[in-house]
Protein backbone atom coordinates (compact mmCIF):
# COMPACT_ATOMS: atom_id res chain seq x y z
CA UNK A 1 0.00 0.00 0.00
CA UNK A 2 2.70 2.37 1.35
CA UNK A 3 4.77 1.39 -2.28
CA UNK A 4 1.28 2.57 -4.11
CA UNK A 5 0.77 6.04 -2.61
CA UNK A 6 4.49 6.86 -2.57
CA UNK A 7 4.82 5.95 -6.49
CA UNK A 8 0.92 7.75 -7.04
CA UNK A 9 2.23 11.14 -4.58
CA UNK A 10 5.66 11.08 -6.53
CA UNK A 11 4.62 11.04 -10.03
CA UNK A 12 1.50 13.23 -9.77
CA UNK A 13 3.00 15.92 -6.98
CA UNK A 14 6.33 15.99 -6.41
CA UNK A 15 7.77 15.04 -9.44
CA UNK A 16 4.92 15.33 -11.72
CA UNK A 17 6.15 14.37 -15.60
CA UNK A 18 4.70 17.68 -17.46
CA UNK A 19 5.02 20.68 -14.91
CA UNK A 20 8.21 19.83 -12.76
CA UNK A 21 9.88 17.89 -14.78
CA UNK A 22 8.87 19.77 -18.26
CA UNK A 23 9.33 16.41 -20.19
CA UNK A 24 7.17 15.18 -23.47
CA UNK A 25 6.19 17.97 -24.64
CA UNK A 26 5.41 16.97 -28.25
CA UNK A 27 2.36 15.29 -27.01
CA UNK A 28 1.90 17.37 -24.36
CA UNK A 29 0.92 20.36 -26.97
CA UNK A 30 -0.10 17.83 -29.79
CA UNK A 31 -3.25 15.89 -28.53
CA UNK A 32 -4.87 18.17 -26.35
CA UNK A 33 -7.25 19.94 -28.66
CA UNK A 34 -10.00 18.80 -26.26
CA UNK A 35 -10.26 16.81 -23.12
CA UNK A 36 -11.20 13.72 -24.50
CA UNK A 37 -7.92 13.66 -26.75
CA UNK A 38 -5.79 14.81 -23.82
CA UNK A 39 -6.80 12.05 -21.29
CA UNK A 40 -7.00 9.61 -24.26
CA UNK A 41 -3.09 10.58 -24.77
CA UNK A 42 -2.66 10.38 -21.19
CA UNK A 43 -4.19 7.04 -20.56
CA UNK A 44 -1.60 5.55 -23.82
CA UNK A 45 0.98 6.35 -21.98
CA UNK A 46 -0.14 5.69 -18.94
CA UNK A 47 -0.70 2.00 -20.19
CA UNK A 48 2.63 1.99 -22.05
CA UNK A 49 4.19 2.86 -18.60
CA UNK A 50 3.14 0.34 -16.61
CA UNK A 51 3.84 -2.16 -19.01
CA UNK A 52 7.10 -1.16 -19.95
CA UNK A 53 8.63 -0.59 -16.21
CA UNK A 54 7.04 -3.83 -15.03
CA UNK A 55 9.13 -5.41 -17.51
CA UNK A 56 12.22 -3.89 -17.91
CA UNK A 57 12.51 -3.89 -14.24
CA UNK A 58 11.84 -7.76 -14.38
CA UNK A 59 14.72 -8.08 -16.59
CA UNK A 60 17.27 -5.49 -15.42
CA UNK A 61 19.10 -8.04 -13.88
CA UNK A 62 19.24 -9.84 -17.17
CA UNK A 63 19.76 -6.97 -19.54
CA UNK A 64 23.90 -6.16 -19.99
CA UNK A 65 24.20 -2.52 -19.23
CA UNK A 66 25.87 -2.18 -21.99
CA UNK A 67 23.17 -2.62 -24.81
CA UNK A 68 20.34 -1.59 -22.07
CA UNK A 69 19.49 1.46 -24.02
CA UNK A 70 18.11 -0.36 -27.34
CA UNK A 71 16.63 -3.22 -25.23
CA UNK A 72 14.63 -0.57 -23.09
CA UNK A 73 13.48 1.12 -26.64
CA UNK A 74 12.30 -2.24 -27.94
CA UNK A 75 10.55 -3.45 -24.89
CA UNK A 76 8.76 0.47 -25.08
CA UNK A 77 8.26 -0.09 -28.99
CA UNK A 78 6.72 -3.32 -28.21
CA UNK A 79 4.14 -2.07 -25.84
CA UNK A 80 3.52 1.15 -28.21
CA UNK A 81 2.43 -1.50 -31.14
CA UNK A 82 0.20 -3.06 -28.45
CA UNK A 83 -1.33 0.10 -27.70
CA UNK A 84 -1.53 0.86 -31.14
CA UNK A 85 -3.56 -1.82 -32.32
CA UNK A 86 -5.84 -1.92 -29.18
CA UNK A 87 -6.95 1.52 -30.22
CA UNK A 88 -7.26 0.89 -33.73
CA UNK A 89 -9.46 -1.82 -32.84
CA UNK A 90 -11.52 -0.45 -30.57
CA UNK A 91 -11.66 3.50 -30.49
CA UNK A 92 -10.65 3.88 -34.13
CA UNK A 93 -13.09 6.97 -34.74
CA UNK A 94 -13.45 8.16 -31.27
CA UNK A 95 -9.18 8.25 -30.56
CA UNK A 96 -6.90 7.00 -33.14
CA UNK A 97 -7.96 9.26 -35.82
CA UNK A 98 -7.67 12.16 -33.42
CA UNK A 99 -4.45 11.04 -32.13
CA UNK A 100 -3.16 9.74 -35.25
CA UNK A 101 0.43 10.58 -35.88
CA UNK A 102 1.14 11.08 -31.88
CA UNK A 103 0.34 6.86 -31.05
CA UNK A 104 3.77 5.40 -32.67
CA UNK A 105 5.64 8.68 -31.04
CA UNK A 106 4.82 7.37 -27.50
CA UNK A 107 7.86 5.55 -28.38
CA UNK A 108 10.26 8.46 -28.00
CA UNK A 109 8.71 9.93 -25.28
CA UNK A 110 10.96 11.13 -22.96
CA UNK A 111 9.01 10.38 -19.91
CA UNK A 112 9.48 6.70 -21.08
CA UNK A 113 12.68 6.47 -21.68
CA UNK A 114 13.30 8.01 -18.60
CA UNK A 115 11.69 6.22 -15.59
CA UNK A 116 13.44 3.30 -17.36
CA UNK A 117 16.35 4.40 -17.15
CA UNK A 118 16.33 6.53 -13.79
CA UNK A 119 13.44 4.13 -11.74
CA UNK A 120 12.37 0.50 -13.68
CA UNK A 121 16.29 -0.43 -13.85
CA UNK A 122 17.07 0.12 -10.26
CA UNK A 123 14.06 -0.89 -8.19
CA UNK A 124 12.19 -4.11 -7.64
CA UNK A 125 8.99 -4.55 -10.38
CA UNK A 126 6.38 -3.75 -7.72
CA UNK A 127 7.64 -0.71 -7.00
CA UNK A 128 8.30 0.06 -10.51
CA UNK A 129 4.80 -0.52 -11.58
CA UNK A 130 3.27 1.60 -9.22
CA UNK A 131 5.82 4.42 -10.38
CA UNK A 132 4.56 3.88 -13.70
CA UNK A 133 1.14 4.43 -12.97
CA UNK A 134 1.59 7.53 -11.07
CA UNK A 135 4.31 8.95 -13.55
CA UNK A 136 1.16 8.18 -16.32
CA UNK A 137 -1.39 9.75 -13.94
CA UNK A 138 0.28 12.88 -13.47
CA UNK A 139 1.21 13.25 -16.93
CA UNK A 140 -2.84 11.99 -17.82
CA UNK A 141 -4.11 14.88 -15.73
CA UNK A 142 -1.78 17.45 -16.87
CA UNK A 143 -3.08 16.60 -20.12
CA UNK A 144 -6.36 16.17 -19.28
CA UNK A 145 -6.26 19.67 -17.60
CA UNK A 146 -4.33 21.74 -20.44
CA UNK A 147 -7.43 20.04 -23.06
CA UNK A 148 -10.18 21.48 -20.66
CA UNK A 149 -8.71 24.32 -20.85
CA UNK A 150 -8.55 24.60 -24.66
CA UNK A 151 -11.49 23.30 -25.19
CA UNK A 152 -13.42 25.69 -23.36
CA UNK A 153 -11.63 28.38 -24.93
CA UNK A 154 -11.47 27.27 -28.59
CA UNK A 155 -14.51 25.28 -29.13
CA UNK A 156 -16.96 26.36 -25.97
CA UNK A 157 -17.19 22.77 -25.02
CA UNK A 158 -16.04 20.35 -22.21
CA UNK A 159 -16.18 16.63 -23.11
CA UNK A 160 -17.72 17.51 -26.58
CA UNK A 161 -20.71 19.12 -24.79
CA UNK A 162 -21.30 22.68 -25.70
CA UNK A 163 -21.17 24.88 -22.46
CA UNK A 164 -20.62 28.26 -23.72
CA UNK A 165 -23.69 30.45 -24.69
CA UNK A 166 -23.96 30.85 -28.35
CA UNK A 167 -23.74 34.71 -28.31
CA UNK A 168 -19.47 34.06 -27.15
CA UNK A 169 -17.48 33.39 -29.37
CA UNK A 170 -14.72 30.42 -29.13
CA UNK A 171 -11.19 31.87 -29.70
CA UNK A 172 -10.61 29.03 -32.47
CA UNK A 173 -6.53 30.27 -32.20
CA UNK A 174 -6.71 27.98 -28.72
CA UNK A 175 -7.06 24.80 -30.42
CA UNK A 176 -4.71 25.58 -33.53
CA UNK A 177 -0.60 25.49 -32.53
CA UNK A 178 -0.31 28.53 -30.89
CA UNK A 179 -2.65 28.20 -28.36
CA UNK A 180 -1.04 25.05 -27.07
CA UNK A 181 1.86 26.75 -26.73
CA UNK A 182 0.44 29.87 -24.67
CA UNK A 183 -1.80 27.79 -22.28
CA UNK A 184 1.07 25.59 -21.65
CA UNK A 185 3.45 28.66 -20.72
CA UNK A 186 0.71 30.57 -18.85
CA UNK A 187 -0.07 27.00 -16.60
CA UNK A 188 3.76 26.20 -16.30
CA UNK A 189 4.39 30.32 -14.92
CA UNK A 190 1.02 29.95 -12.72
CA UNK A 191 2.21 26.20 -11.18
CA UNK A 192 5.77 28.67 -10.82
CA UNK A 193 4.16 30.75 -8.98
CA UNK A 194 2.15 28.68 -7.01
CA UNK A 195 5.31 26.57 -5.78
CA UNK A 196 7.68 29.78 -5.30
CA UNK A 197 4.68 31.39 -2.76
CA UNK A 198 4.62 27.44 -1.26
CA UNK A 199 8.14 27.98 -0.23
CA UNK A 200 7.75 31.18 1.24
CA UNK A 201 4.78 29.82 3.10
CA UNK A 202 7.32 27.44 4.68
CA UNK A 203 10.50 29.48 5.48
CA UNK A 204 8.57 31.20 7.78
CA UNK B 1 8.52 18.26 -60.12
CA UNK B 2 5.21 20.21 -58.68
CA UNK B 3 4.13 17.55 -56.16
CA UNK B 4 7.94 17.87 -55.13
CA UNK B 5 7.37 21.72 -54.65
CA UNK B 6 4.28 21.62 -52.83
CA UNK B 7 5.98 18.86 -50.47
CA UNK B 8 8.86 21.44 -49.78
CA UNK B 9 6.92 24.65 -49.51
CA UNK B 10 4.23 22.42 -47.00
CA UNK B 11 6.76 20.99 -44.94
CA UNK B 12 9.01 23.99 -44.35
CA UNK B 13 6.34 26.61 -44.13
CA UNK B 14 2.82 25.54 -43.66
CA UNK B 15 3.36 22.19 -41.68
CA UNK B 16 6.33 23.65 -40.03
CA UNK B 17 7.36 20.57 -37.84
CA UNK B 18 8.07 22.65 -35.01
CA UNK B 19 5.98 25.17 -34.72
CA UNK B 20 2.44 23.83 -36.37
CA UNK B 21 3.30 19.85 -35.85
CA UNK B 22 4.81 19.88 -32.96
CA UNK B 23 7.65 17.57 -33.58
CA UNK B 24 10.37 17.58 -32.22
CA UNK B 25 10.10 20.43 -29.06
CA UNK B 26 12.41 19.04 -26.99
CA UNK B 27 15.76 19.87 -28.53
CA UNK B 28 13.37 23.25 -29.92
CA UNK B 29 13.31 23.87 -26.02
CA UNK B 30 16.51 22.70 -25.06
CA UNK B 31 19.29 23.65 -27.35
CA UNK B 32 17.51 27.19 -28.55
CA UNK B 33 19.25 28.88 -26.12
CA UNK B 34 22.13 30.33 -28.85
CA UNK B 35 21.74 30.52 -32.26
CA UNK B 36 25.22 28.37 -33.01
CA UNK B 37 24.16 25.64 -30.87
CA UNK B 38 20.74 25.77 -32.29
CA UNK B 39 22.10 25.49 -36.01
CA UNK B 40 24.52 23.11 -34.73
CA UNK B 41 21.09 21.32 -33.73
CA UNK B 42 19.20 22.21 -36.87
CA UNK B 43 22.35 20.60 -39.69
CA UNK B 44 22.40 17.47 -37.24
CA UNK B 45 18.83 17.40 -37.56
CA UNK B 46 18.75 17.98 -41.08
CA UNK B 47 21.85 15.00 -41.89
CA UNK B 48 19.72 12.59 -40.11
CA UNK B 49 16.46 12.62 -41.26
CA UNK B 50 17.11 12.91 -44.63
CA UNK B 51 18.83 10.02 -44.39
CA UNK B 52 16.64 8.30 -42.13
CA UNK B 53 13.58 9.60 -44.50
CA UNK B 54 15.29 7.45 -47.23
CA UNK B 55 15.98 4.24 -44.87
CA UNK B 56 13.01 4.06 -43.61
CA UNK B 57 11.15 3.83 -46.86
CA UNK B 58 13.67 0.91 -47.84
CA UNK B 59 12.83 -0.80 -44.62
CA UNK B 60 9.13 -0.34 -44.91
CA UNK B 61 8.89 -1.06 -48.65
CA UNK B 62 11.27 -3.54 -49.15
CA UNK B 63 11.54 -5.82 -45.90
CA UNK B 64 8.22 -4.78 -44.55
CA UNK B 65 5.58 -5.26 -46.94
CA UNK B 66 6.76 -8.22 -48.64
CA UNK B 67 6.94 -10.25 -45.22
CA UNK B 68 3.41 -8.35 -44.63
CA UNK B 69 4.77 -7.48 -41.16
CA UNK B 70 3.58 -3.70 -41.97
CA UNK B 71 2.46 -3.61 -38.10
CA UNK B 72 5.62 -3.84 -36.77
CA UNK B 73 6.57 -0.61 -38.30
CA UNK B 74 7.07 1.43 -35.22
CA UNK B 75 9.55 -1.51 -34.19
CA UNK B 76 11.65 -1.61 -37.14
CA UNK B 77 11.76 1.94 -37.44
CA UNK B 78 13.13 2.85 -33.99
CA UNK B 79 15.80 0.47 -34.62
CA UNK B 80 16.83 2.07 -37.93
CA UNK B 81 16.92 5.27 -36.76
CA UNK B 82 18.71 3.78 -33.21
CA UNK B 83 21.51 2.08 -35.39
CA UNK B 84 21.35 5.14 -38.57
CA UNK B 85 22.53 7.59 -35.78
CA UNK B 86 25.12 5.20 -34.32
CA UNK B 87 26.49 4.49 -37.51
CA UNK B 88 26.42 8.36 -38.59
CA UNK B 89 28.43 9.65 -35.61
CA UNK B 90 30.87 6.42 -36.35
CA UNK B 91 31.63 7.38 -40.06
CA UNK B 92 31.49 11.71 -39.35
CA UNK B 93 34.25 11.01 -36.60
CA UNK B 94 36.51 9.03 -39.24
CA UNK B 95 35.99 11.26 -42.24
CA UNK B 96 35.62 14.62 -41.17
CA UNK B 97 36.85 16.06 -37.42
CA UNK B 98 35.44 18.90 -37.96
CA UNK B 99 32.36 18.00 -38.71
CA UNK B 100 31.97 15.87 -35.88
CA UNK B 101 33.11 18.68 -33.37
CA UNK B 102 30.46 20.80 -34.78
CA UNK B 103 27.64 18.20 -34.37
CA UNK B 104 29.14 15.88 -32.36
CA UNK B 105 27.34 16.77 -29.05
CA UNK B 106 23.86 17.01 -30.89
CA UNK B 107 23.85 13.13 -32.60
CA UNK B 108 23.23 11.01 -29.84
CA UNK B 109 20.17 13.08 -28.79
CA UNK B 110 18.42 12.86 -31.86
CA UNK B 111 18.03 9.18 -31.58
CA UNK B 112 14.86 10.39 -29.27
CA UNK B 113 13.96 13.39 -31.15
CA UNK B 114 10.32 12.67 -32.44
CA UNK B 115 11.23 14.50 -35.48
CA UNK B 116 12.61 11.90 -36.93
CA UNK B 117 10.69 9.25 -36.13
CA UNK B 118 7.92 11.48 -37.17
CA UNK B 119 8.80 12.07 -40.58
CA UNK B 120 9.50 8.11 -41.18
CA UNK B 121 6.10 7.58 -39.66
CA UNK B 122 4.05 10.43 -41.84
CA UNK B 123 5.91 9.37 -45.28
CA UNK B 124 4.70 5.67 -44.59
CA UNK B 125 1.16 7.10 -44.01
CA UNK B 126 1.49 9.44 -47.00
CA UNK B 127 2.33 6.87 -48.98
CA UNK B 128 5.44 8.82 -50.31
CA UNK B 129 7.62 6.73 -52.58
CA UNK B 130 11.20 6.87 -52.47
CA UNK B 131 12.28 10.77 -54.26
CA UNK B 132 9.25 12.24 -52.12
CA UNK B 133 10.17 10.62 -48.73
CA UNK B 134 13.80 11.83 -48.67
CA UNK B 135 12.49 15.38 -50.22
CA UNK B 136 10.24 15.61 -47.33
CA UNK B 137 12.62 14.43 -44.94
CA UNK B 138 15.08 16.93 -46.11
CA UNK B 139 12.64 20.04 -46.18
CA UNK B 140 10.52 19.20 -42.78
CA UNK B 141 14.56 19.00 -41.53
CA UNK B 142 14.78 22.99 -42.77
CA UNK B 143 11.68 23.76 -41.62
CA UNK B 144 12.79 22.52 -38.27
CA UNK B 145 16.46 24.09 -38.57
CA UNK B 146 14.46 27.98 -39.72
CA UNK B 147 11.58 27.52 -36.28
CA UNK B 148 15.06 26.55 -33.96
CA UNK B 149 17.42 29.50 -35.40
CA UNK B 150 14.67 31.61 -35.16
CA UNK B 151 13.86 31.01 -32.29
CA UNK B 152 17.04 31.40 -30.61
CA UNK B 153 17.49 34.75 -31.99
CA UNK B 154 14.52 35.39 -29.84
CA UNK B 155 15.62 33.80 -26.37
CA UNK B 156 18.87 35.98 -26.75
CA UNK B 157 17.19 38.67 -26.94
CA UNK B 158 14.73 37.77 -23.58
CA UNK B 159 17.41 36.77 -21.91
CA UNK B 160 18.95 40.90 -21.46
CA UNK B 161 15.10 41.55 -20.44
CA UNK B 162 13.58 41.52 -17.04
CA UNK B 163 10.96 39.32 -16.93
CA UNK B 164 8.44 38.01 -13.81
CA UNK B 165 9.86 35.72 -11.88
CA UNK B 166 7.11 33.43 -12.21
CA UNK B 167 7.96 33.31 -16.14
CA UNK B 168 11.68 32.89 -16.41
CA UNK B 169 12.50 29.93 -18.03
CA UNK B 170 10.30 27.55 -20.17
CA UNK B 171 7.16 29.52 -19.34
CA UNK B 172 8.09 32.99 -21.66
CA UNK B 173 9.79 30.53 -23.86
CA UNK B 174 6.59 29.20 -24.24
CA UNK B 175 5.05 32.08 -25.06
CA UNK B 176 7.08 33.38 -27.53
CA UNK B 177 7.44 30.04 -29.30
CA UNK B 178 3.40 30.79 -29.43
CA UNK B 179 3.51 34.19 -30.84
CA UNK B 180 6.13 32.88 -33.51
CA UNK B 181 3.69 30.21 -34.28
CA UNK B 182 0.84 32.79 -34.67
CA UNK B 183 3.18 34.34 -37.42
CA UNK B 184 3.65 30.84 -39.24
CA UNK B 185 -0.21 30.60 -39.34
CA UNK B 186 0.29 33.44 -41.94
CA UNK B 187 1.74 30.61 -44.09
CA UNK B 188 -1.56 28.60 -43.98
CA UNK B 189 -3.40 28.37 -47.33
CA UNK B 190 -0.35 28.87 -48.92
CA UNK B 191 -0.73 25.30 -50.63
Amino acid sequence: MSKLTLGLKRGIIEENPTFVQVLGMCPTLATTTSAINGLGMGLSVTAVLIGSNLVISALRKIIPNKIRIPAYIIIIATFVTVVDLLLQAFFYDSLYQALGLYIPLIVVNCIILGRAEAFASKNDPVSSLFDGLGMGLGFTLALTVLGVIREILGSGSLFGISILPDVITPAVIMIMAPGGFIVLGILLALFNHLRSRMNKGKER
Amino acid sequence: MPTLLVIIISSVFVNNFVLSRFLGICPFLGVSKRIDTALGMGLAVTFVMTIASAFSYMVYAWILKPLQVEYLYNIAFILMIASLVQIVEMVIQKVSPTLYSALGVYLPLITTNCAVLGVAVLNMQENYNLLESVVNGFSAAVGFTLGIVLFAGVRERIAHNRILSAFEGFPIALLSAGLMAIAFLGFQGLV
